[in-house]
Parts: structure tokens; sequence; C-alpha cells
């Protein structure tokens, strides 16, 4: 059977690696090649890029780091950030990326999605997914889409739009919980359960680990097919050999 | 001794990843050329044959390339490493497309995934895309230090079944247990992706390059 995946995250502006990667062995904790060596080693399953690049003159650096990092990490790569257009898609898999999370350009337009999955094949094509709780408590549980960081709703119910995604062909959906994102104190497993039971394409769970417990959390009680976290990696609290190993002894199975 | 690997360019998908990894595991002074002129595939040393995209699409690019001949001979006469679709498209038929004609080199089916539930409870997704164990059923050179029932990167919602069970190199199980490695000669085909495979496929693609068949 499939393993449940681990994937470390990695924020890029302008090229460089940001909000703090601290490996005492890395000589440049900004350089997205030297980490994303660095996790290749440790075993991650896959690495995704945010380019979180606010200026479009800079964007142009992510398809370098791409390039480079391809030529010497053999294992699956996701960019995302910034996918708008058709264009756009097309240099990052000639770049060597595995495959583009699409997000603000599928709530503006999600035909793109449909679109992107019929000329590059729904394996390259990730949904990303930023969802808030929006049910008061003793409600039915409610789930909205959020752009903007989490700023911006869009009036869109996250099951709805995650069946809808999955019925334009996207491969994966990256769900990130913004209530969750950034706090440390878990996955929205309710949230995860909720869309996996919706869709027949593999979920990316995010936004909100803090421990290991949290990653078997959110395969045992999210269901997610994958788990993504970015700063519990990136201060070297955990390595990734180290969480694959705690989650194997929780029963859940991983590539080791 | 240096030698030339050509990979074969059929516009079917970016080979970027597939090149970088086999430079990365080929010798000092080795040449790794991408390219769909039938006349430099067959003059190569090794040939890989990689490929991605629906059946149909794949045997329409492989016929515009004019490279049906080329790939079989050199399927018959040099070490040869089928990737994704270029093991698929080496059986003859395919379920894919409503029913597609592949290049016929060895009795067969390609069949899509039943999918359903595992007897652990979790769903089998299609497509078959992760980390699986690939299982070697005989100690052929393109296993050296690999280790028994190693995970290798999927992707893909079809499978191939030979008619010659004999065929088969290793089994992987999704559902079905399925030959995701064949071998005959100097033939090797695998439907996982040994570029994207960390570790254990950068050793797959070096035992390749050193492959003396």
């Amino acid at each position: 059977m499939l393993a449940k995946r681990i994937i470390p995250c990695l924020d890029v502006d302008a090229g460089r690696v940001v909000k703090g990667v601290k490996f005492v062995d890395i000589r440049d904790a900004g350089d997205p090649v030297e980490v994303a060596r660095r996790y290749n080693e440790e075993g991650a399953d896959e690495i995704t890029f945010l380019d979180i690049t606010a200026s479009s003159d800079d964007r142009e650096t992510i398809v370098h780091v791409v390039e480079q990092v391809a030529s010497e990490i053999f294992i699956p790569l996701t960019v995302g950030g910034g996918i708008r257009k058709a264009d756009d898609i097309r240099r990052m898999l000639n770049a060597g990326a595995d495959k583009v999370a699409i997000n603000t350009a599928a709530v503006f337009n999600p035909e793109f999605v449909k679109e992107a999955t019929e000329r590059f094949g729904s394996q390259c094509i990730v949904v990303a997914i930023d969802a808030k709780q929006v049910s008061a408590e003793g409600e039915p549980m409610k789930w909205e889409i959020f752009t903007h960081g989490g700023r911006k709703p869009t009036g869109l119910d996250a099951i709805e739009w995650a069946k809808r995604m999955s019925d334009y062909g996207a491969g994966e959906i990256l769900l990130t919980s913004m209530d969750r994102d950034g706090t440390k104190i878990g996955f929205d497993n309710k949230l995860t359960r909720a869309i996996v039971e919706a869709v027949p394409i593999p979920v990316i769970a995010s936004g909100g680990v803090g421990n290991l417990d949290h990653l078997v959390d959110g395969v045992k009680m999210g269901g997610a097919d994958a788990v993504l976290a970015a700063s519990i990696f990136h201060f070297a609290e955990y390595s990734i050999g180290g969480a694959k190993q705690f989650m194997q002894g929780q029963g859940v199975e991983v590539r080791l | 001794m240096t030698q030339r690997i050509t990979v074969i360019d059929y516009g079917m998908g970016n080979l970027r990843s597939v090149a970088k990894a086999v430079e990365h595991v080929a010798g000092e002074g080795d040449e790794v050329l991408v390219t769909d002129d039938p006349a430099l595939i067959l003059s190569s040393d090794r040939v890989v044959f990689p490929g991605q995209g629906a059946a149909r699409d794949c045997m329409a690019a492989i016929s515009d390339h004019h490279l049906n001949k080329a790939i079989l001979q050199a399927a018959h006469s040099k070490p040869f490493l089928g990737i994704c679709m270029g093991q698929q498209v080496l059986l003859d038929f395919s379920e894919e497309n409503g029913g597609t004609q592949l290049l016929g080199l060895y009795k067969g089916r390609v069949h899509h995934f039943p999918g359903g539930i595992a007897p652990d409870g979790e769903a089998m997704k299609i497509p078959h895309m992760g980390w699986n164990r690939v299982h070697q059923l005989s100690d052929h050179p393109l296993w050296y230090q690999i280790s028994q029932d190693s995970r290798f990167y999927f992707v893909h919602s079809y499978y191939v079944d030979p008619e010659r069970e004999d065929l088969a190199a290793a089994t992987t199980d999704y559902g079905v247990s399925f030959a995701s490695a064949i071998a005959e000669n100097n033939l090797f085909a695998v439907q996982f992706h040994p570029e994207k495979s960390a570790d254990a496929g950068l050793q797959l693609l070096k035992n390749f390059v050193n492959w003396k068949v």
C-alpha cells in the first residue's frame, strides 16, 4: 500500500527561503537548494515551494530555483504561488516541477483548473484550498474558502468547492486551515476528514503542526494522504526522519 | 570508457528530470542525449524510453515522430529502460481511451485499476500516486544494492498485465498485484519513476548505466 507522505514546505521570496530555517550544518539557510538538499537527505517524500514574491519582476527567480533544485534532488517537487495562466504552469513544469498548486486563480476563474488538467494532466495539478470555519458552536460544521492569506471571504463552501475542483480534474487537494495556520496546535482534523470524505483524490493536510502527534492525528483522525509542515522542520525541532520513525511507531505506514 | 545514453523524446511531457537523473549517475565523459532522431537512438549505447500522458496520445506521438521501428529495434538490441508509459506501450493493447493498440512487443493488456477499499480500510484512490513497495522477483542486475520491497514513486491509473508471467521482474500491490517491472534479455521496463524515487531510484538508474547485458 501507499505510504503516507511527509512534505516539508518552503516559502520562497525573490529566490530566497524566508520565515527562517535553522539547521546548524547549513551554510546558507536562505538558499532553497541547500535547504531542499537537506530535506531530501532526511527522507522527505516530496518538497513544496510556495512562491510568495510580491513583485512580478522577481517572479522569474522561482523558475531558476526550481531548475537548480530539480537538477540535484530526485523526489517530486510542487510549486505554488502566482500560478495564474497556462503559461505559468508550462514554465514550472519545464523547469523541473512535477506539480503546480493553483490557489487564488482557481477561485477567480474555476475553468482555469479544467483547462489546466485537460492540457497538462490531472497528476500535475494540485488545487490549494485555504478554508476557515464559519459555523458557530452548536451549528453543523461549515468551512468557507478565503483568499489573500485568510483575509477575504469568497462565499464558497469548502466541501462544495473541493468537489467541484475534483470534478474539474484536480489531481490533489492541498488543504490549509486558516484557523490553524501558524498556531502550532494541530491540524483542523474535522475539516480534513470532511474534505477527504467528499472527494476521491488525495488530500494533503496543512496548517497548525506543532509536534509529531499532530502529524499522526492528521493521518489517523483527518484521514489525510499526506501531511505538510514548515516550521517544525525548519527550526530543526524535529527531523523528517525522526518524524517518520515516530509515525511508524504509531502505526502509520511511511517510507523509511 | 565513455558511452552515449539516449533519452527518447517524442513530445510527451517533460524529459528534463529523467535526463538530469541519468546525468547524475552517469560516468564522467558519458553523454546523455535527448532526441527523437531514430539514427541517433540506434547508434547509442543505451536507450531510456520514458513517457507520460494518455495511451492514445503517446502512440500518436510515437508515430508522428516515426519512432515505432527505432523503439522496437532498440528494445531488441541494446540496454533499454522503459519508464511509466514507456513500459505500458510495450504491450499490445491498452484499455485506455476506449481501447488503444500499442507497440505490441509483448502480448498482454494494460488495465485500469479497480479502486475500491483495501483490506486495511484505506481507499485505493486513482491515480495510484505516491510511494509504494516494489517486490523483486529475481536478482536482476538492475536491483543491485536495492533492498527487497523498497518503495518507489508511482503516478498512474493503468497497469500492465503481460501474458507471460516470467516477464515480471517485480510486483506491486494496489488492489491488484501488478508487474511494476518487467525484464527480458537487454530490456527492463518499470511503471514507477526512478527519476523521482530518491536513492532507490538513482541506484536503479546507476545500475542501468553500468548494466552489462
